[in-house]
């Protein structure tokens, strides 16, 4: 079980305060993503949950249980940090048993549970290397390994895939959401890459300057954004918010369109010219000047026969706009 | 660009660096070689550098009129103990001022250094008085309080610039394992930071082993380690050089010895933390 409330929680560090009042339910079981901009205090606000600070104010349960002034070790908590964080001068066997040595488990138990877990993580052959002769790939497994064992009400992941390169971070991502889905325990993950986000969280709380922006479902945050900050920061390439007479036209103080919401037609009402032309293969990425609009990014199709300088008229979905008002709140 | 090293720079500088260190090394050497020499050969105005009659006089000597062993017995127990006191002690400082620091951490280490600048000899009378008044005059165990109390400074020290090199998160995974504090320093640190507790732990022994302020003001006969031992034979014996120097040879030896085969666990330790 693996229900954890935060209510009103506080952090100043020096008198600075870092995080400023979070109310946030995390059901047990959920996958939850904590997302935001460097500094905005995710990783911050994942150290209050671990017990790694102290809070300033405000209370932290989990399963119900005032764990507020509890120590790290007795939260029943798990946690994978970026720099994998495995202890170098034991082997892989001694990394991951070491949680279950701490807890004084009989010695057999503890290799039946660590033979289970290297099992899970394809780690047997590798049980008997120090954490200096893995890869990227294998440490970062060591680590969820060290966390599995504990069965712990939580695993709390510290931008775990940011040290691997792009491959690898995709086969990880799978990897981390099919274990959830087997294990089906409460994860938090903290990340500033919002694809990771995206594609992982069953709830995305994004946080920003200490406070939460908004929190849903990462389809929610993308129909809906509360506001301009949700809605520049989810989403890729980023969507397009226009000023001025355009956005008046269509009552609103900020208009924003996704990317992939503007089609290139032969009528279009906005007629510019292509400035950047990135060609993916699956997908085109346009930046084009529209006359009176300003720059907008359009996704355009697989193969688009344009280049840098061409003509272009443009026609975006008015269903699919997100009108903001003078406070950037959605209107 | 490197550095272009001529042939010629290069042999300069090997030659001035043997000859430093010649230098540093001669007044060893010449302690050794005189104790080879019979008394006479050691007082000639004309002393001769290796052609003079070798003698293992002085050493049987010095080995009937004193006892080399209980000496050597006593620095061993002084060395020792006082440095395997002193890590108790400061392992547990240094990670407290390494990990948790306050906002007072650098000034009480600047203070601890700062201790280590005053004379000795400033505080003989009052300690003197404090060892009598309980009894630790002339024993190993007073001796290895005092010794531990002079070096710990610098063995925090060294602590202190190795642990700071251990990155935190390895610590706070250890907490979140579940590790209390002292299965946290006994499993995790301490292991990790072996080759730096190694240097300190031989670098310590070194000081104690040589420490004489202490060690001759503080001792008669029961306690009196190696230092008492070479001090015996130069006032009261007259001036025997010859005897002196064996003297001194038997006392510097082990230590020499266990700084030869250390020598690059030393410069590695004192070195450590200056390029990542």
């Amino acid at each position: 079980m693996g229900e954890i409330v935060l209510s009103k929680v506080m952090k100043s560090f020096g008198g600075v305060e870092i995080i400023k009042g979070i109310d946030l339910t995390i059901a047990d079981g959920e996958f939850v993503v904590f997302v935001g901009p460097s500094g905005c205090g995710k990783s911050t606000l994942l150290r209050l949950i671990a017990g790694l600070e102290d809070v300033t104010s405000g209370t932290i349960a989990i399963d119900g249980r005032d764990a507020t002034d509890l120590p790290p070790a007795k939260r029943g908590l798990a946690m994978v940090f970026q720099s994998y964080a495995l202890y170098p001068h034991m082997s892989v066997r001694k990394n991951i048993a070491f949680p279950l040595r701490m807890a004084g488990l009989p010695a057999a138990e503890q290799q039946r549970k660590v033979e289970a877990a290297a099992k899970i993580l394809n780690l047997t052959p590798y049980l008997e290397r120090r954490p200096g002769q893995l890869s990227g790939g294998q440490r970062q497994r060591v680590a969820i390994g060290r966390a599995i064992v504990r069965e712990p009400a939580a695993f709390l992941f510290d931008e775990p895939l940011s040290n691997l390169d792009a491959a690898l971070r995709v086969s990880m991502r799978q990897e981390i959401s099919e274990l959830h889905q087997s294990l089906k325990t409460t994860m938090i993950y903290v990340t500033h890459d919002q694809v990771e986000a995206m594609t992982m969280a069953d709830k995305i709380v994004v946080l920003n300057a200490g406070r939460i922006e908004q929190v849903g479902s990462p389809l929610d945050l993308y129909r809906s954004p509360a506001n301009l900050f949700v809605a520049g920061f989810i989403g890729s390439p980023k969507m397009n918010f226009v000023e001025g007479a355009e956005a008046a036209k269509n009552g609103a103080h900020t208009l924003g369109i996704r990317p992939e919401h503007i089609d290139v037609t032969a009528d279009g009402p906005w007629s510019g010219t292509v400035g950047i032309c990135e060609h993916l293969g699956s997908d085109t990425f346009l930046k084009v000047e529209v006359a009176g609009v300003g720059t907008i990014n359009v996704r355009a199709g697989g193969e688009v026969p344009l280049h840098h300088g061409d003509p272009i008229r443009l026609t975006p979905q008015p269903d699919k706009f997100h009108r903001f008002d003078s406070a950037g709140q959605a209107a | 660009m490197a550095r272009e090293a001529t042939k010629g720079r290069k042999a300069v500088t090997t030659l001035v660096a043997w000859g430093i260190g010649l230098v540093i090394f001669f007044p060893i050497l010449w302690t050794v070689l005189t104790s080879f020499k019979t008394e006479v050969e050691a007082v000639n105005p004309h002393p001769s550098f290796l052609f003079f009659d070798w003698t293992f006089e002085n050493y049987r000597t010095v080995n009937e009129r004193s006892d080399y062993f209980v000496h050597f017995a006593n620095s061993s127990a002084i060395a020792l103990g006082s440095t395997l006191l002193g890590l108790i002690i400061a392992i547990p400082a240094a990670w407290s001022m390494a990990f948790v620091p306050g906002k007072r951490t650098k000034d009480l280490l600047m203070w601890m250094l700062s201790t280590k600048m005053m004379p000795a000899v400033g505080v003989l009378v009052p300690i003197y008085m404090l060892a009598r008044d309980s009894g630790l005059l002339d024993t190993r165990t007073g001796l290895i309080i005092v010794l531990t109390l002079v070096n710990l400074p610098i063995i925090v020290w060294m602590l202190y610039t190795y642990f700071k090199e251990i990155p935190g998160e390895i610590l706070e995974a250890a907490r979140m394992d579940g590790a209390t504090l002292s299965s946290e320093i006994l499993y995790v640190l301490t292991p990790m930071a072996v080759p730096g507790i190694a240097s300190t732990l031989l670098l310590n022994i070194i000081l104690a082993w040589n420490e004489s302020f202490w060690t001759l003001n503080l001792t008669a006969a029961n306690a009196a380690p190696l230092t008492a031992f070479i001090a015996s034979y130069s006032s009261p014996e007259g001036l025997f050089y010859a005897k002196l120097s064996a003297a001194s040879t038997m006392a510097i030896a082990p230590i020499l010895i266990l700084g030869w085969f250390s020598q690059k666990q030393l410069v590695r330790g004192l070195t450590f933390g200056a390029v990542k």
